[in-house]
């Protein structure tokens, strides 16, 4: 048996438990477990610039690879710059440990340097928090950390870890414990046979289903399952915000994203239905728009891994709570024994109705002029230069809005964005977590000249670690998704919305050691894209000039039903 | 409606205020909150009584189960239950109120459990409306001081909450 101090065995876990990176921002609380870091090889730390950023960094890499991201930050200021991060985690049920220093124990309470109730602080923005209170005990509380962070809905774990916890002259006994019970946890295992029955049955009945598929799918690895289960039944599939890729964006039944800047198809497809089948999606008041006119017609199965996301917000018919894997593998199964069929006719009538929906926006903007580009076309020039298959990365706002729209994703955990809490900054870290582990992949974050600026200063991570990522910014020189709503319900009064003094984003990113590219052409912007990709080993930060006057359609009308719709600055449904 | 809801709970520092924690986040209602160790030390059991439609209710109690040191709840409203409260009250007792106090206290089935010259400390253990019903019982000025547990509860019969 060997002996470790608290420290060492913080460094020796995350080796044991197969941690590649951490990220993070060293500081007093957490010198000794930075010596024990340098003393080792296994775990690489990449030293960020602002917490908040090691924090996305860990966020973007847990939703490219499944698995926990794992960030450390000393006490204080360390931990609160984490807050925004570990809440974005929260909103999108990302797994996560972030592991905090704290003051020591003795000292606790006292309002001693640095100290800050992280236990506290955290506690509504995490899946599960832990304060280690025995060095002795460090192992198994890491370990119920991952756990908790990874099973189940997945979700941001913190543990709080105070100095004297990790004092190198105290030594314990470590063994890597390969399992962790929890009486008081149990994540679902299966879903109710008889419920999945009975939604076999009314799926096969059903006249104008609809599967709407959420994060969920992404996050319970259910994307085959979904894909399987929409084309056996030739239904039409939808895909949230988050759930973009969980069905390919060119397979042919996807008639795109749902809700608030969803497709007119999607949106008419919902209020039209008469059976929803709801794959780990939340009904969010960005999709169901105005909850009482939400799909008059239709019955609602919803199958969630979180019973608390049931009926929280609409009513449903047939819930069914399970992991989303299992209890679609659970469907097929059902489906294939029998051999049952669904209601040809009626599908064939409600997929020409579908047809005719597809042609009426159908993605349409205004087309660019060689002075004016429009956002939409920067975006379908980077999927074509990235044949569609780069990880891209957003901040929030419009840029957000047009690069989930106009975007395919084919493959799931490809697009990364914050969807809950909605995190301007989040985009470039969450790239550069990304990237890192994924060196051989295409890296981009669709950014704006507003987002782009909350962590910045990044861009001295990304050289000091050689992480050569791409930033695509549709700088409109304001806070565009702002600007909108100010045009649409404020006479066009642009309070605060306009972004003076902008950098030399050219010169700026020069400066950090990389290279800046300016499109304002609109010639120049397939062939600068080319420029920039063909460049891989270099992070290549393109800013694009577009329409500052531009809009994200269609846009559902406030509390209204899922189909009406603004499609244009002059139609609506 | 007003609900009960019994919850057994890791006996661990911080889980109580993530309990707290989780109804004031998420705007429920808490009317009392009473909570102590069980016969086995590592479990608290905790009561709290909230109102709120049947949907809140229903998100109360889900909610509730996700936090990771809930072991287990019950709606105890949801069937056959008991419920108690305890009151200590101070009540003014002077000459000729004492023999009147002293009889209310006996109507309610409570007891003196303090005495002094001039006032009366009084416990009485029923449910809410019975500890409502004996302060209202009391002359107009004459309530000094309360304190009410909050509401303990349990199911009847053979139905329990233990793990
Ligand atoms: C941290 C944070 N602060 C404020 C907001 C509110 N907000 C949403 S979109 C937006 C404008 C974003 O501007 P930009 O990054 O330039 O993107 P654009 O909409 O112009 O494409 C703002 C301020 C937010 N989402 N996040
Ligand atoms: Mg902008």
């Amino acid at each position: 048996m060997e002996l470790l101090s608290g420290a060492d065995m913080i460094a020796r876990f995350l080796g044991d438990e197969g941690v590649e990176y951490i990220y993070g921002y060293p500081g007093g609380a957490v010198l000794h477990i930075y010596d024990a870091l340098f003393r080792q090889d296994k775990v690489e730390h990449i030293l960020v610039r602002h917490e908040q950023a090691a924090v996305h960094m860990a966020d973007g890499y847990a939703r490219a690879a499944g698995k926990a991201g794992v960030v450390l930050v000393t006490s204080g200021p360390g931990a609160t710059n984490t807050v925004t991060g570990i809440a974005t985690a929260f909103m999108d049920s990302i797994p996560m440990v972030v592991l905090c220093g704290q003051v020591p124990s003795n000292l606790i309470g006292e309002d001693a340097f640095q100290e800050t109730d992280m236990m506290g602080v955290s506690r509504p923005v995490v899946k599960h928090n832990m304060a280690v209170r025995h060095a002795s005990e460090i192992p198994e509380v890491l370990k119920k950390a991952f756990y908790i962070a990874e099973s189940g809905r997945p979700g941001p774990v913190v543990v709080d870890i105070p100095k004297d916890m990790t004092a190198p002259n105290e030594r314990f006994e470590y063994v890597y414990p390969k399992k962790v019970k929890l009486r008081s946890y149990t994540p679902p295992a299966r879903g109710h046979s008889g419920q999945i029955k009975k939604a076999v049955e009314m799926l096969l009945a059903a006249k104008r289903p609809v599967i709407y598929a959420g994060g969920g799918v992404i996050l319970g690895g259910a994307s085959n399952q979904l894909t399987k289960l929409v084309e056996l039944l030739n239904f039409p599939v939808t895909n949230t915000l988050m759930g973009l890729g969980g069905y390919p964006g060119t397979g042919k039944h996807s008639v795109g994203m749902l809700g608030m800047h969803g497709s007119y198809e999607a949106n008419q497809v919902m209020h039209h239905s008469d059976l929803v089948l709801a794959v780990g999606a939340r009904f969010d008041d960005r999709i169901t728009n105005g909850t009482d006119k939400f799909c008059p017609g239709a019955r609602i199965i919803h199958i969630d891994i979180d019973p608390a996301n049931i009926a929280k917000t609409v009513k449903v018919d047939v819930p069914i709570v399970g992991p989303v894997d299992s209890v679609l593998d659970d469907m097929l199964a059902l489906i294939a024994v029998d051999e049952k069929e669904t209601d040809a006719a009626a599908l064939s009538d409600w997929w020409s109705k579908i047809e005719s929906w597809r042609t009426v926006h159908a993605g349409r903007y205004e087309s660019s002029t060689q002075d004016n580009i429009k956002p939409q076309n920067v975006i379908e020039a980077l999927y074509k230069v990235t044949k569609g298959e780069a990880y891209v990365t957003s901040d929030v706002g419009q840029h957000q809005m047009f690069a989930a729209q106009y975007y395919k994703f084919d493959r799931p955990n490809r697009w990364i964005n914050s969807g809950g809490l909605g995190t301007m900054g989040f985009g470039l870290p969450a790239a550069m977590g990304i990237k890192l582990s994924y060196p051989n992949e295409e890296v981009v974050c669709v950014t704006g000249e507003g987002s782009i600026q909350m962590n910045i200063q990044e861009l001295s991570t990304c050289k000091q670690y050689d992480i050569p990522l791409k930033v695509v910014v549709l700088n409109n020189q304001s806070l565009g998704m702002v600007r909108q709503w100010q045009d649409m319900n404020y006479e066009s009064r642009h309070a605060h919305s306009y972004m003076e003094s902008l950098p030399d984003f050219t010169k700026l990113v020069e400066s950090y050691g990389h290279v800046g590219l300016t499109v304002n052409k609109l010639d120049d912007l397939e062939s600068t894209l080319e420029k920039a990709f063909a460049m891989k080993d270099r992070l290549v930060f393109i800013n694009v000039y577009v329409d500052p006057t531009e809009h994200v359609y269609p846009m559902q009308i406030a509390r209204g039903s899922m189909n009406d719709m603004w499609l244009s600055k002059t139609e609506r449904t | 409606m007003r609900r009960i809801i019994s919850v057994l709970l890791e006996n661990e520092p911080g889980a109580l205020s993530r309990v707290v924690g989780l109804f004031s986040q998420r705007n429920y209602n808490i009317e009392t909150l009473t909570v102590a160790p069980t016969d086995d030390k590592s479990l608290s059991r905790l009561t709290v009584t909230t109102t709120g439609s049947d949907k809140v209710i229903e998100q109360i109690t889900k909610q509730l189960n996700k936090l990771v040191e809930v072991v287990k709840l019950v709606d105890l409203t949801e069937g056959a239950h008991i419920e108690r409260e305890l009151m200590l009250i101070k009540i003014k007792a002077a000459g000729s109120q004492r023999a009147e106090i002293k009889r209310q206290v006996d109507i309610f089935r409570g007891q003196i459990v303090d005495v002094t010259s001039t006032v009366y400390t009084v416990q009485i253990i029923g449910n809410s409306h019975k500890l409502d019903a004996f302060i209202a019982s009391i002359a107009e000025g004459g309530v000094l001081e309360v304190v009410r547990s909050g509401i303990s509860g349990i199911a009847r019969g053979e139905k329990m909450l233990s793990l």
